[in-house]
């Protein structure tokens, strides 16, 4: 959802800027083309993404519950849903868990997909075959992926602890101790990231033109000083999208979670978006549930304001 | 480049305008004269149990001389169907619902009560009219019931020399024996949802626990048990993250010699022929106490939908579900218990198996029975104390209290 939210905004923002040919303002059969253009996107918008917006915030206004689907009636209770949701206990935890997840995905995925990417940019035989089977964790469905994960990870007979016996390293309890559930919930979130990062970083290292290689090369530029001073200076605007997009996504993840430890264990990898998951689909909690997620909607907007000041300013170079 | 904005903004805009065009147009309800048909929502959506229940559905049909239109959707996703169709006010005209939920949905008011179309409700098992009661006036009526118990491999069971456990010291006792190797000695699901809880209850409540009193000994002794279990390594750390269903798969595998299950895994137990299996009541802690165990099953209601012939049509489909035949039927071909107790000693007969299932649900009490409304909260604390204790975040004594903090 915040995918398409994003890129349309993108868009709509782009499509309201004024061209910059022909500054002069003309109201007349101009702009009501340029209106015309502009109405689906906004309709689109208002209809789908400002009307749930909208709802969620009363929602979470209201005491909002199974009985409200059948009566309609759903009393307004200020804002005692957020002093709930401030004074549970799973709030800070889900909190510092939503943290830990997205800053710890972020860097594995960037780490790795850059490294990957730059693998991918020298040309060797095989190496479009390759990058295309890197796609493939991008087009499972996150719940095949996370039930294969769940029994690779499986304390007794999962292979990967099996794989790690024959090194004579004891089985480690993956998904069933809460010191160490995040951590494997985060290195198999990073999994599932790697194919954005690795496609978005590749696309940007095509851009970079080879001549500056070249450039480099004569003042004795190469390898990591390469990378350093032409790699990482031109790629920098396609960093910054790759990151505050990787935060966005990351920040509301609930499939991966859901399906590999369903918050558990004793809540240890509660987040955000699990909390407000499981407080309207379990609790039938509907206010509460739309107090959280309205906390997660306004740390990832923080990120979508980032991420549309760094994309404008990319746009204007 | 802002020209393929342009285009892609367009026909995102445009994709769900063409879509919407497509909902709607149901059946629409006739108010008047002869009901010629209903509609009926469960969650039974997998084999063997979608056709046998249809079958039970397609008896009563030619019965009533009405043809139903029947929609399955999955076990987790129904109350969640309910809801929207409640709030687009097109709510089946036949309604199932998990017994632990019904008093939940009965109080927002969307079903109607039995007793307004005299349907007889004698005869059925207290506990599951405890859960279909909402108030004091009957809202279901469930054909079958189900439970839990402890399922043993025989087999292995002889060859350590282990008697089937009936109270919890030789539960401890058989679990130690038969460990070893990849092979532990019990397992259940102590998963941080409803089922962990479920598992949790027959053990609390035959040993004098109460849902309404959670931070007692006696609940604490309980949980003190399963933590036994775990910390002398007679069951696997990995019970906290198993479903019933995975708990069947480890005792199938042969990674578990004795598990706490329920008679719905008998079908497929029986598709893996070299696994022999046999079951016993749920132990308790000390001899003389009445192992009692929780009541699952499914109920079926009639929910308001405003077509007053339609809905006393719906109330005599519901009682035809629960026939003397259709009971026998569908307790034999699905492994469940029938509900009305004097059939008990002919579906005994029938299906010696479920001998000890059967004996449960006489004394099985519901979920919902005590707590009503409330259950969910008690249920979820009841599965983050399981989880706190079996993780070593907190003693048995101490993890009901840390849980109900919230």
């Amino acid at each position: 959802m915040t995918q398409t939210e994003l890129t349309t905004t993108a868009a709509a923002s782009s499509a309201e800027a004024p061209p910059p040919v022909r500054a002069r303002r003309r109201f007349s059969r101009e702009g009501v083309t340029r209106l015309l253009f502009v109405a689906p996107a906004a309709l689109y918008l208002v209809l789908f993404f400002g009307y749930p917006v909208v709802k969620n915030i009363t929602m979470s206004l209201q005491e909002y519950t199974t009985k409200t689907f059948f009566t309609g009636e759903a009393p307004w209770v200020g804002l005692a849903n957020y002093q709930a949701v401030l004074n549970s206990n799973l709030f800070w935890p889900s909190m510092t868990n939503t943290a830990l997840f997205t800053i710890g995905s972020i860097a594995g995925q960037f780490i790795i997909g850059l490294a990957l990417a730059c693998y991918f940019k020298r040309r060797f035989p095989l190496s479009n075959f390759l990058r295309s089977m890197l796609l493939l964790p991008w087009l499972l469905p996150l719940i095949v992926s996370s039930a294969t994960w769940r029994s690779i990870l499986e304390q007794d007979s999962g292979i990967l602890n099996q794989f790690l016996g024959t090194f004579g390293i004891e089985p480690v309890p993956w998904l069933t101790s809460p010191a160490v559930a995040l951590i494997a919930v985060v290195l198999v979130n990073i999994w599932v990231g790697i194919p954005f990062n690795v496609t978005i970083l590749y696309g940007g290292l095509q851009d970079i033109p080879d001549e500056l290689y070249e450039a480099g090369a004569l003042d004795g530029a190469t390898g990591w000083k390469a990378f350093r001073h032409i790699t990482l200076p031109n790629l920098k605007p396609v960093i910054s999208v790759v990151l505050v997009l990787g935060v966005v996504y990351t920040i509301k993840v609930l499939d991966i979670i859901l399906g590999l430890t369903n918050g558990g264990p004793a809540n240890a990898t509660q987040t955000l978006s699990i909390r407000s998951y499981q407080e309207s689909f379990i609790n039938f909690e509907f206010g509460v549930g739309a107090a959280f997620s309205n906390i997660l909607i306004l740390i990832s907007l923080v990120f979508a304001v980032i991420y549309l000041r760094a994309n404008r300013r990319a746009v204007d170079e | 480049m802002k020209n393929r904005k342009f285009t892609l903004a367009a026909m995102t805009a445009i994709a769900p305008l063409a879509l919407t065009a497509c909902g709607g147009g149901g059946g629409s309800a006739s108010s008047s004269g002869e009901v010629e048909s209903l509609t009926v929502v469960d969650y039974y959506n997998n084999e063997p149990d979608k056709t046998l229940v249809q079958e039970a559905i397609d008896r009563c049909a030619t019965e009533l001389g009405v043809t139903i239109e029947r929609e399955t959707v999955p076990g987790k996703d129904l109350i969640q169907k309910v809801l929207q169709r409640a709030s687009s006010q097109t709510m089946p005209d036949v309604l199932m619902l998990d017994n632990p939920d019904v008093q939940e949905i009965a109080a927002t008011g969307g079903l109607s009560p039995l007793s307004q179309y005299d349907v007889d409700t004698s005869g059925f098992a207290q506990g599951m009219l405890e859960a279909a009661t909402y108030e004091g006036e009957v809202y279901g009526l469930a054909p079958t019931a189900n439970t839990l118990g402890i399922f043993y491999n025989p087999e292995l069971l002889e060859a350590a020399g282990v008697e089937p456990p009936t109270t919890w010291d030789e539960l401890k006792t058989a679990a130690e024996q038969l460990t070893e190797g990849d092979q532990y000695g019990i397992a259940f699901s102590a998963i941080a949802t409803y089922e962990g809880s479920w598992q949790f209850l027959p053990f609390m409540w035959s040993n004098g626990g109460e849902e309404t009193d959670l931070t007692s000994p006696e609940v604490a002794e309980a949980l003190a048990l399963w933590k036994g279990l775990v910390d002398s390594g007679s069951a696997s750390e990995a019970v906290i993250n198993w479903s019933q269903a995975d708990v069947k798969d480890q005792f199938v595998a042969g990674k578990a010699a004795m598990m706490v299950n329920g008679p719905w895994q008998i079908p497929a137990l029986q598709e893996n022929p070299d696994v022999k299996f046999a079951s016993v009541q749920i132990p308790v802690n000390e001899e003389g106490q009445t192992s009692i165990a929780r009541l699952g099953g499914e109920v079926w209601t009639v929910p308001v939908t405003g077509d007053d012939a339609k809905q006393a049509k719906s109330a005599e489909f519901v009682e035809c579900m629960s026939n003397d035949e259709n009971q026998l039927a569908l307790a034999e071909a699905r492994y469940t218990v029938p509900t009305k107790t004097a059939l008990a000693e002919e579906y005994v007969a029938k299906v010696p198996e479920m001998e000890s299932f059967t004996e449960q649900v006489a004394n099985a009490r519901s979920r919902t029975g005590q707590l009503g409304e409330e259950w969910p909260e008690a249920a979820t604390v009841i599965y983050n104390a399981i989880q706190l204790a079996l993780t070593g975040k907190a003693e048995p004594a101490e993890a009901f209290e840390q849980a109900s903090a919230g």
